[in-house]
């Protein structure tokens, strides 16, 4: 067997997720900009902000002119949308005068990549020890209590759970925080305000992960009760394996394979963020910036986030596809 | 077929009266009913019956393999003259392999998807504490004995062929050097010159090593071949045993007249094939009288409320009124 020749066929499978991801990127794009010239509104209108009676439509025309508004929409506007994306330019929000969307999203993200991914990992190591365990003793207390309560979890709507969790531990118990990231007049940087900042992270990070983690859970059992019914769990057992040598060397590993699909394209929301959970904790995230996009129809910034999310997305796909080569000997074939 | 001396010095494995149920929400039926039979060292024996005659719980029983669901009731299995806690996991684990291996049906699932074959052929000389590079080694060895490259040992399962993934089965069932093999319908899945290649390998691997040979299967052009005895199950019961010879040539239970005939025999020119009309009977409700009665050409009255003892002359055993001892000497033989 010519090692080479695998290596060729591995290389080739590689450049060929690379090259998808990249055309997936470039539609995402194309994508995004029609959406954004297709929906209702004119921008020129819309800069100077309801004051049309008072603007002459000589100030109109210049400002379309200014922004490139007067040429055709197809290649022109397209193609400077594009260039200026690839630079990493989304242009100027309306909402906040003056600001970048890519200023904006900047300083929003790390709240967002700190609430979510934070979420995640606790959602995914308890879900998938839990489902894994819930699936390997099928019919067991674990897995009825563990099914069970994943599937209320997951029915349950998160911003509802953030609520009841603000109710009980913020409002009544007065534990934690429940409102913000930071308390005011934190001095930045210091151990005392990263301290703060965590017990401000609790309560929307439970519930972020609390949301996610039944599907997980859910996921994980399926994989490992599919994985238990396999005929080479039966060889396991005849060759003398105990229970705890097959789990680890024979069952976790192939009930790992929809459990990392899962796991990776869930990444791409940790940037997405969650934007209920935000608006109910006033969380300085992507999501609340979404929502307050939203409300002031402040399309540069949306279609910023929309950019940021199908970037993401697809990025995660991209990874996945990586990951499930190294787990799964069939797939690079 | 080599005549293997019978005897209790040379007998490794006795099932003694063994019957399993399996329970099902309250609902139980019974897989196994009162087998008995002996297997001696380095003998070759098929077990033959149809889908759920019993013959894959009594290999599974054997291994102390049976699922959480199955319950043995009565009976018990010994080896080498000792008995085997056979619905003890942790009791059988030091058995398992080292003593008696199996072999599945490797084309199908029975290999790990994600795992190096070479790696698991040396699973199990591992846990017994064979160091990993000598395992290794002892993997691509038994790869070389049963036809298979050494350097194929890095390939996973899916990059090898059906045969060849029955041929690794073989290999890892022969890594601990058992004294038992059962094969559960070993060339099933395979096509005809697989099989052939397959059963020419267990016979040959089977005379090297002295190993007895368990075979079950459904087919039984196949016993002819590889085995020096056969017993003929039938709704959790034996009710035929005797040597290959012996059974082929003029088998006594209707049941084992109709599997021999419905073989398609093609000297003969025959255009029909001749299936053995009706379906077994219920292994929940357990009608009684002789399990065979109500699909029998032979069946008589008796046979409808009385079952069969499984009734032995000399080396041959067989379950039906036609032969047995006390209806001859009654002389009330009642065609129905």
């Amino acid at each position: 067997m010519a090692t080479c020749g695998q290596g060729g066929r591995t290389s080739r499978r590689i450049g060929g997720i690379v090259l998808r991801a990249i055309v997936t990127l470039l539609m995402v794009a194309i994508l995004n900009f029609i959406l954004f010239r297709v929906i209702p509104g004119d921008p020129a209108g819309l800069l100077l902000d309801g004051s049309r009676s008072a603007v002459t439509s000589e100030q109109i025309e210049a400002q379309r002119e200014r922004w490139g508004l007067d040429r055709p929409l197809i290649p022109d506007q397209v193609l400077d949308y594009l260039s200026a994306t690839a630079k990493g330019d989304l242009g100027y929000s309306f909402k906040f005068r003056g600001q970048r969307v890519s200023d904006l999203l900047l300083d929003r993200l790390p709240a967002t990549i700190a609430l979510v991914g934070v979420a995640q990992i606790i959602a995914i190591s308890a879900g998938v020890m839990l489902g894994i365990y819930a699936g390997w003793r099928r019919g067991g207390a674990v897995d009825t209590i563990a099914t069970g309560g994943s599937l209320a979890l997951y029915a349950t709507p998160s911003f509802w759970l953030g609520m009841v969790l603000v109710v009980v531990f913020s409002t009544k118990l007065g534990w934690l925080p429940g409102y913000g990231a930071y308390s005011p007049g934190a001095d930045t940087g210091s151990l005392a305000w990263l301290a703060d900042y965590l017990r401000h992270l609790v309560l929307p990070a439970s519930t972020v992960a609390l949301g996610i983690m039944g599907q997980y859970v859910l996921v994980a059992r399926a994989a490992m009760s599919d994985v238990v019914a396999e005929d080479y769990m039966v060889t396991a057992r005849a060759k003398g394996l105990t229970s705890g040598q097959m789990l680890l060397r024979h069952a976790f590993r192939n009930a790992m394979l929809p459990v990392v699909t899962l796991v990776t394209l869930n990444l791409g929301y940790v940037v997405a963020g969650a934007i209920t959970v935000e608006t109910v904790f006033a969380w300085p995230g992507i999501g609340s910036l979404t929502v307050g996009a939203l409300n002031a129809r402040d399309y540069p910034v949306l279609q910023g986030v929309f950019l940021l999310l199908g970037t993401s997305i697809v990025f995660a796909n991209l990874i996945a596809d990586l990951a499930y080569g190294l787990l799964d000997p069939r797939v690079t074939q | 077929m080599s005549e293997v001396f019978r005897s209790a010095s040379g007998q490794l494995l006795a099932v003694d009266g063994l019957s399993v149920d399996y329970g099902l929400k309250g609902i139980s039926s019974r897989a196994l009913h009162e087998v008995s039979f002996d297997l001696q060292a380095g003998e070759a024996v098929a077990l033959v019956g149809e889908s759920g005659s019993g013959k894959t719980t009594t290999a599974m029983a054997i291994a102390g393999l049976l699922s959480t669901d199955a319950r043995v009731t009565s009976g018990e299995v010994r080896y080498r003259g000792a008995r085997l806690q056979i619905d003890d996991d942790a009791a059988m684990r030091p058995h398992r392999w080292t003593e008696t291996a199996v072999v599945f049906q490797g084309a199908m699932n029975a290999l790990n998807p994600v795992q190096r074959i070479a790696k698991q052929i040396a699973e199990p000389c591992m846990l017994n504490g064979m160091p990993r590079e000598a395992a290794m080694t002892r993997a691509k060895e038994l790869l070389e004995l049963v036809g298979i490259p050494p350097d194929r040992g890095t390939a996973y399962p899916h990059q090898l062929s059906g045969g060849m993934r029955q041929r690794v089965m073989i290999a890892m069932a022969l890594a601990c050097r058992p004294s038992i093999i059962i094969g559960d319908e070993p060339t099933t899945a395979l096509d005809v010159i697989n099989q052939a290649q397959i059963l020419k390998l267990l016979v040959e691997l089977r005379s090297k090593f002295n190993l007895a040979l368990l075979l079950i299967t459904h087919d039984l052009s196949v016993v002819a071949e590889t085995c020096d005895r056969v017993m003929i199950m039938y709704a959790g019961r034996i009710v035929e045993d005797g040597t290959v010879a012996e059974i082929f040539a003029a088998p006594k239970h209707p049941y084992t007249r109709l599997l021999i005939e419905s073989i398609p025999n093609p000297a003969k020119r025959q255009r029909v094939l001749r299936p053995i009309p009706g379906d077994p009977p219920s292994l929940i409700t357990r009608p009684p009288g002789c399990p065979f009665h109500t699909r029998c050409p032979s069946s008589m009255s008796i046979c409808a409320t009385q079952a069969p003892a499984l009734e032995s002359t000399g080396q041959r055993r067989v379950a039906c009124h036609l032969h047995s001892s006390q209806m001859k000497s009654d002389g009330v033989l009642v065609h129905a």
